[in-house]
């Protein structure tokens, strides 16, 4: 900076200054290396994320209630092992990377908009709303023809009026305020968890035993086609959250600060509820409720690899896919031939890990 | 109105007979305040007199009821966000961070308003925050993540943080509390070496009179939102005034080293 602002005379000191002055700043940013997220870090981080879902699904697709070999099901069209492979096992690992790369993504950006890392889909209601809402047009509209289109978008519908009512009603003066919206988020929760439990005691058994499925959450016997619908419904959203990725680490510091810094904070607020709620809206209609993946995925990830949602929302991303592979591989696996629901597998792992994290922020508010 | 210092140069930011408030109150009414490249002005007044207030008014965070705000001659509403943080910016009183971010994440946040949309930070902003760390004496911190640090530390982050930002106007909300007695000094010193340097206007509140009194250029005394006084320290953190703001006996005396004035709290005898 010296060398700016006094520049020496004459030509040959004032180039051999600047040199030096180039160097001094090479090794001043290389001792500040590790601070901060680099786009090669980044890259680097997620390859190795990449790996282990490729990893995962090849584990999934192996193992369960038989296990099958890989290579003979790819070289005898006519096998066994290739008929479990493609009707059942690949597309529920594709249909477990889709929902768990959903929830976990969708997990990280909430907890951004909300300043919170306890936020996330089921918390926060928005799951309950979109299962309600599934159960309502699936056992409405099962007579028509209509049925098999209707219950993802009644799902989204619902998953975003229940965001919208949570978010409004957590407004204080026109400011979010973190831990209301929290208690909102709860109570909507156990709300949505009543209104099911109500319709459940009020239709016949084979409704009763779906209506099981949309809460405790399952992956059980999905198509390919589903498979692509969450997919692209995921992507598309996921696509919409990396453009706020930068506004979500000035979300941070807070409404005004962000502000301050230039992020329209209205604007970005209202762009990654609407695209959290098409993301969790696919995901519920197909899966029901899987809770905690949206908890656990982003809160190990951002320790591990620091808080920047450039890197942790793609982190998330893979990670959730990962996870979720395995965790319904255990669901699958566990009690072969019958089967334990995903979603409980999950809320199993995440129920003491909710409670650590809910520990580990009081203590640090203490401090 | 206390007597308005007369400027050769044309106003920074500039509020004019500004009301604002929360609610059915206003909590500031009819106030006005300029500050011009290279000055510092500092807002004092008891707790509630609404200096936070204008402060928000002044970063368009909070919309005035009445009266306007204009930032280099234009209205501040004319100004698009990412432009206007690129031209001001906001130290809050206090600042947490939801999330593990590092001291030097922080400070390249303040870069957030100059960089394309999906770029990484260059070269030239990570020096720029580089050397904003050094600038408020952070470097061995900038790995360390922000909730480990002091409130003093953290303080002096979101500091280098305006400064990466390499605004026109700085806008300082008790910039000195939770610090020490050396970063004070050296907070103001280096603020001032700013101003001067790269032309920024600055206004503060500051609860500290005696640091208004040293490194002030003038200072607007405020108390239930409106002006008691506005002019040069000198004029305005006079016994009466203070006496009758703070409602609490002061003396003012100076310093006999600089020769400034100080205020002491108590009466004299």
């Amino acid at each position: 900076m010296s060398a700016a602002k006094f520049p020496p005379h004459g030509s040959a000191p004032g180039v051999e200054h600047e040199a030096q002055a180039r160097a001094e700043a090479c090794r001043n940013l290389e001792a500040l290396a590790g601070a901060f997220l680099t786009p090669g870090r980044a890259a680097a981080r997620l390859a190795m994320l990449g790996a282990a879902v490729v990893a995962a699904g090849a584990v999934g697709c192996v193992f369960g209630g038989v296990h099958i070999s890989l290579l003979r099901a790819l070289t005898d069209p006519a096998g066994t092992d290739h008929a479990i492979l493609f009707d059942a096992r690949l597309p529920r690992v594709l249909m477990a990377m889709a929902v768990g790369a959903i929830l976990a993504s969708v997990g990280a950006a909430l907890q951004a908009l909300v300043r919170n890392p306890l936020a996330e889909g089921g918390i926060l209601g928005i799951s309950g709303g979109g299962a309600l809402g599934a159960i309502v047009a699936m056992i409405g509209l099962s007579q028509t023809r209509f049925a098999d289109e209707a219950v993802p978008l009644v799902a989204f519908a619902m998953a975003l009026g229940s965001t919208l009512a949570v978010y409004r009603l957590a407004l204080v003066e026109g400011q979010l305020e973190p831990f209301t919206l929290l208690l909102v988020g709860v109570i909507f929760n156990a709300f949505w968890g009543a209104a099911i439990m109500i319709v459940n005691s009020v239709v016949n058994f084979y409704y009763a035993h779906s209506i099981l499925f949309w809460l405790m959450g399952s992956l059980e016997a999905p198509g390919y086609r589903e498979v692509a619908t969450v997919s692209a419904l995921g992507l598309a959203g996921f696509a919409v959250l990396m453009t706020r990725a930068r506004d979500m680490n000035l979300l941070s510091l807070g409404d005004e600060s962000a502000a301050e810094l230039g992020v329209e904070v209205h604007a970005a607020r209202r762009t990654i509820f609407l695209a959290t709620s098409v993301m969790i809206g696919a995901a519920v209609s197909v899966s029901g409720i899987i809770s905690f993946v949206g908890l656990i995925v982003p809160h190990v990830l951002r320790l591990a690899f620091g808080a920047d949602h450039r890197l942790l929302l793609p982190a998330s991303l893979l990670g959730g896919a990962s996870f979720m592979v395995i965790a319904d591989l255990v669901a699958r696996a566990a009690i072969a031939p019958a089967e334990l629901p995903v979603g409980a597998i999950t809320a199993l792992c995440g129920g003491p890990f909710f409670i650590y994290m809910l520990r580990r922020e009081g203590q640090r508010r203490l401090v | 109105m206390g007597d308005t210092a007369t400027h050769d140069i044309r106003p920074a930011l500039e509020g004019r007979d500004i009301t604002a408030g929360y609610g059915a109150c206003d909590a500031l009414r009819g106030v006005s305040i300029e500050v011009a490249p290279g000055e510092l002005v500092a807002i004092v007044g008891p707790n509630g007199a609404g200096k936070s207030t204008l402060l928000r008014v002044l970063g368009g965070t909070l919309k005035a009821r009445r009266g306007e705000v204009r930032l280099f001659g234009r209205a501040l509403e004319c100004y698009e966000r990412r432009a206007l943080a690129r031209l001001v910016a906001v130290i809050a009183q206090e600042s947490t961070v939801a999330f593990p971010f590092t001291v030097m994440e922080v400070v390249l946040m303040g870069r957030a308003p100059h960089l394309a949309p999906f770029r990484f930070e260059s070269r030239r902003d990570l020096e720029i925050a580089h050397e904003a760390l050094k600038y408020f004496d952070l470097l061995e911190l900038a790995g360390r993540r922000l909730h480990e640090l002091s409130g003093g530390e953290r303080k002096r982050v979101f500091l280098a943080r305006a400064l990466a930002q390499e605004p026109k106007v700085l806008l300082l909300d008790e910039p000195t509390a939770f610090l020490d007695m050396k970063h004070v000094a050296e907070v103001f010193v280096r603020f001032r070496e700013l101003c001067a340097e790269r032309a920024v206007a600055a206004i503060a509140t500051l609860h500290d009179l005696n640091a208004a009194a040293v490194y002030a250029d003038r200072v607007l005394l405020m108390k239930d939102g409106q002006t008691v006084a506005y002019g040069s320290a000198e004029s305005v953190l006079s016994e009466g005034n203070l006496s009758r703001v703070y409602e609490t006996q002061v003396c003012v005396g100076r310093n006999p080293a600089t020769g400034k004035i100080a205020i002491f709290p108590g009466r004299a005898s």
